[in-house]
């Protein structure tokens, strides 16, 4: 075997085997602690966890190509809130009163155009001052929430609309719409980052910049396109989960920054850039949300759940670390 | 070669920096299928010329011409465009990409949606590594492979491209004896193809095996070509180092104390091997050799910033562990790093401050700075090695490299020390400078320190060194003493070459 293939073989497959072993964890602990006569596995439950991993997953998509081409983006949930509000307060104008159901689209498009927006302003900014990512999408993070609150004050905007309600509560094939809509958009942007020069670029970009750009990869122009895309997952997140909830208030989102990137770390993808598969982050949404249900099931409240995740996160690092250090010859710190 | 045209050109180039004259009217041409060797020490301008070459810099004076057509190379994606490529010494790859994305970085063939043709990808590719001879496929990731199979990419790169002209800097530097026949096998196949190759190199035996004509650089200046078949080792040693020398040769003329630090057969991976040496107190000693001869690393292993791998360190004869910079402070060993400002010195925080900055946890009053402490050792130190600043508050950055040098060295003094390690001190420091910091290295020595300094400037360790370790691929190859020593022989110690006379280390 070929030095670095076992802890290539660890890495890649780490995630699927922490999924198996909770599941296989919460499956015995729930049989003697839940007090529920259900079984953990049970199909609607597991169907529940699909549907309700998708707010996150989608946007966790984005974060990953923006992630391997080596920035990072805090704005998302507030992202998020904004895009629901417009799509939930645009299908009440009056000017589009005559449309009938004809508004959802219209409706929709405007809350996606707002996403890719939104993410257009982020990756303008960082492409043309230079700054870093960290640093302007924690402003916009601020600034994006700050518009969520004029819009309406600490009131929350509503609207239900039936129509939407059955469509997003539809299950085909036994899933439910949000959880095509994560599938779908993990195959497109598991094609993106795989099989587009783009994709390529983007991983290129990550790893090792300046080789990049002396290979004449526009550096600036691929990093905007990426901070769109997570722009548009952000409002296509915000659309699909609101369809059904008709009901936005100014929190909303808040901290989905963190379990984004938490689920993205734990995939695999490294902080630094470069490295990463958008197939890992599927991995690592499910394991977040499977240890927030798998914990719940057996009694657990939220606190305890957090503090959970945050160790294993930091353990997960941890052994990263550790299968990646280049043994003796590495500087000491 | 008459009546043929240069595949490349350089005419009077000539490039200044702040009080330098990096390049100073270089004319070089090479003809297509010829293998041009480049030479020179360290600092003659060789890498300079190179970026000037490659669109890097632009030159004050003088032009470039491919195929005799002036031309102007405004960023290396142009020079590369335009049929000049490099295979640069440092590797310039994206480790989690294939190797086939790596060749064509940038340049990915393109199907329908902006989709990667990877079938033509991976074909265009495995043509290239054929002609290389390679043992990997295109799609193996280039983090696994060898630094001596990167190298390998790199020249690939260098094949995509129909190149009128290669630059080849210091491409065997990691190369084993069998890659360098691959490598040369290269060579020889771009040649018949009609290509100019550009060969820098500081090892004879090679400009002497593949190449066709020699030019020697020195201080910014070309001093000669001639044809490699018609001259001889001598001889362009002798166009390299020409200059009469007015630095004199060093010798203690004080007494030398006791053995202060020996280390025996010591080993760090595959950076250095089986090293052994000792210093006396009062004693100047000069590590010198090419960069990655494994210099820095013995250094970073003795400051214990590195584990030996094998092998003995003894401090005033003791054997001992260094395990942290904070041991060997203890112990009394100091570094004065190759990297002045990224490694030696804050540079947002003023002279006081950085002078004092390992022993702040010593200056106490209470749980306060003692400032006024501080600002003793400040002004003790500055007197002693006159360092010129407006005061103690004024910001490191701000002074120049010469007395920044000596904001480091005195920071170490005011902790003690034993050995005083000093890697590469007096890189971009300005003349007037370099001699006052040799001066305080002489000095210290005849106060009874035991200094290290570590040079790749030959002038440097003739200079300020009582006895030399040549260094060449991580092992000491020869040592020489002030009396024994020449520049021919240091040369060859240096490029791995025998030579006769001189104590030979095993």
């Amino acid at each position: 075997m070929q030095a670095g293939t076992l802890s290539t073989f660890l890495k890649r497959g780490a995630i699927w085997g922490f999924i198996l072993f909770e599941l296989i964890f919460f499956s015995v602990a729930g049989a003697f602690l839940s007090l529920s006569d259900k079984a953990f596995m049970d199909l609607d439950n597991m169907l529940r966890l699909f549907k309700q991993s998708a707010p996150i997953g989608i946007i966790a998509m984005g974060m990953t190509i923006i992630m391997i081409n080596g920035n990072i983006d805090l704005s998302v949930g507030a992202t998020f809130a904004l895009c629901a509000i417009v799509l939930l307060d645009s299908l009440t104008w009056p000017i589009f009163a005559g449309l009938g159901d004809w508004v959802i689209p219209v409706s929709w498009a405007l809350a996606l155009l707002t996403g890719v927006l939104l993410g257009a302003i982020n990756g303008l900014i960082v492409w043309k001052t230079g700054v870093d990512a960290f640093i302007v999408t924690l402003g916009s993070m601020l600034g994006y929430r700050g518009l969520v609150f004029m819009y309406n004050g600490e009131q929350p905007t509503s609207h239900l609309n039936w129509t939407l309600v059955d469509f997003a509560e539809t299950q085909f094939l036994g899933l439910h719409t949000a959880t095509w809509f994560l599938l779908a958009v993990t195959l497109v942007i598991w094609f993106l980052m795989t099989r587009t020069i783009h994709g390529r670029n983007a991983y290129a970009i990550g790893d090792n910049r300046e080789a990049a750009v002396n290979a004449g990869i526009r550096v600036g122009p691929h990093m905007m396109i990426n901070f769109m895309i997570i722009g548009f997952l952000a409002a296509l997140s915000a659309v699909v989960f609101y369809s059904e909830s008709g009901s936005v208030n100014p929190n909303d989102g808040e901290l989905y920054e963190l379990w984004i990137i938490t689920a993205v770390v734990l995939g695999g993808t490294k902080l630094t850039g470069g490295a990463g598969s958008v197939i890992s982050t599927f991995g690592g949404v499910l394991a977040i949300q499977l240890l927030r249900k798998g914990l719940g099931h057996i009694g657990a409240d939220t606190s305890t759940v957090n503090l959970v995740i945050g160790l294993i996160l930091i353990a997960v690092l941890y052994l990263d670390r550790q299968l990646n250090r280049k043994g003796a010859e590495e500087l000491k710190i | 070669m008459t009546g043929q045209t240069p595949a490349l050109r350089l005419e009077g180039i000539v490039k200044t920096f702040p009080g330098v004259r990096a390049l100073d009217g270089v004319s070089f041409s090479v003809m297509p299928g010829e293998v041009h060797a480049l030479m020179g020490e360290n600092g003659a301008g060789k890498s300079t010329l190179m970026k000037v070459l490659g669109g890097i810099y632009q030159p004050d004076a003088g032009q470039i011409l491919i195929e005799e057509a002036p031309t102007v190379m405004a960023s290396p994606l142009e020079a590369k465009a335009k049929g000049v490529v490099f295979i640069h010494q440092e590797l310039s790859l994206a480790d989690e990409l294939s190797v086939a994305e790596n060749v064509y970085l940038g340049e990915l063939p393109r199907k329908s949606f902006g989709r990667v043709d990877w079938d033509r990808l991976y074909a265009d590719t495995e043509r290239i590594l054929d002609r290389l001879k390679v043992g990997f496929t295109p799609q193996t990731l280039v983090g696994d492979l060898s630094i001596a199979n990167k190298q390998m990419v790199e020249i690939a790169r260098a094949l995509t491209v129909d190149a009128k002209a290669v630059i080849f800097d210091e491409p065997t530097a990691s190369l084993t004896d069998a890659e360098k026949d691959v490598l040369f096998e290269v060579i020889a196949d771009l040649k018949a193809r009609n290509v100019g190759i550009i060969y820098i190199s500081h090892r004879m035996e090679e400009i002497f095996r593949i190449t066709d004509r020699v030019s020697v650089l020195r201080d910014g200046q070309h001093t000669g070509t001639a044809i490699t078949a018609d001259t001889n080792e001598e001889a362009v040693t002798q166009m390299m180092i020409g200059r009469k020398l007015d630095l004199s040769r060093n010798v203690a003329h004080h007494e030398l104390g006791d053995v202060a630090l020996e280390v025996r057969n010591l080993s760090c991976g595959h950076l250095y091997k089986d090293v052994s040496f000792k210093i006396r107190r009062g004693e100047v000693v000069g590590f010198y050799g090419l960069v990655g001869a494994g210099r820095t690393e013995i250094a970073e292993t003795l400051f214990g910033l590195r584990d030996p791998s094998a092998g003995q360190i003894l401090l005033d004869g003791q054997a001992l562990r260094i395990t942290s910079p904070t041991d060997a402070i203890e112990r009394g060993i100091s570094l004065v790093p190759e990297d002045r400002k990224g490694q030696g010195l804050v540079l947002g925080m003023n002279c006081r401050d950085n002078m004092t900055l390992p022993q702040v946890d010593d200056l106490k009053a209470g749980p306060f700075v003692a400032e006024g402490a501080e600002v003793a050792i400040f002004d003790q130190y500055r007197d002693r090695l006159d360092i010129r600043t407006p005061g103690w508050k004024q910001l490191v950055g701000n002074l120049s490299g010469g007395n920044q040098q000596k904001i480091v060295i005195g920071k170490w003094l005011s902790m003690h020390p034993n050995v005083l390690i000093v890697d590469e001190p007096t890189r971009g420091i300005d003349v007037g400078s370099k001699s006052e910091i040799h001066n305080l290295i002489r000095d210290l020595a005849a106060q009874g320190y035991a200094v290290i300094v570590i040079s790749s400037e030959m002038p440097e360790v003739l200079h300020v060194a009582d006895r030399i370790y040549a260094l060449f691929q991580g092992r000491i190859t020869r040592e020489f003493t002030s009396e024994d020593v020449t520049e021919d022989s240091l040369v060859r110690a240096i490029s791995g070459l025998a030579d006769n006379g001189g104590a030979q280390v095993a």
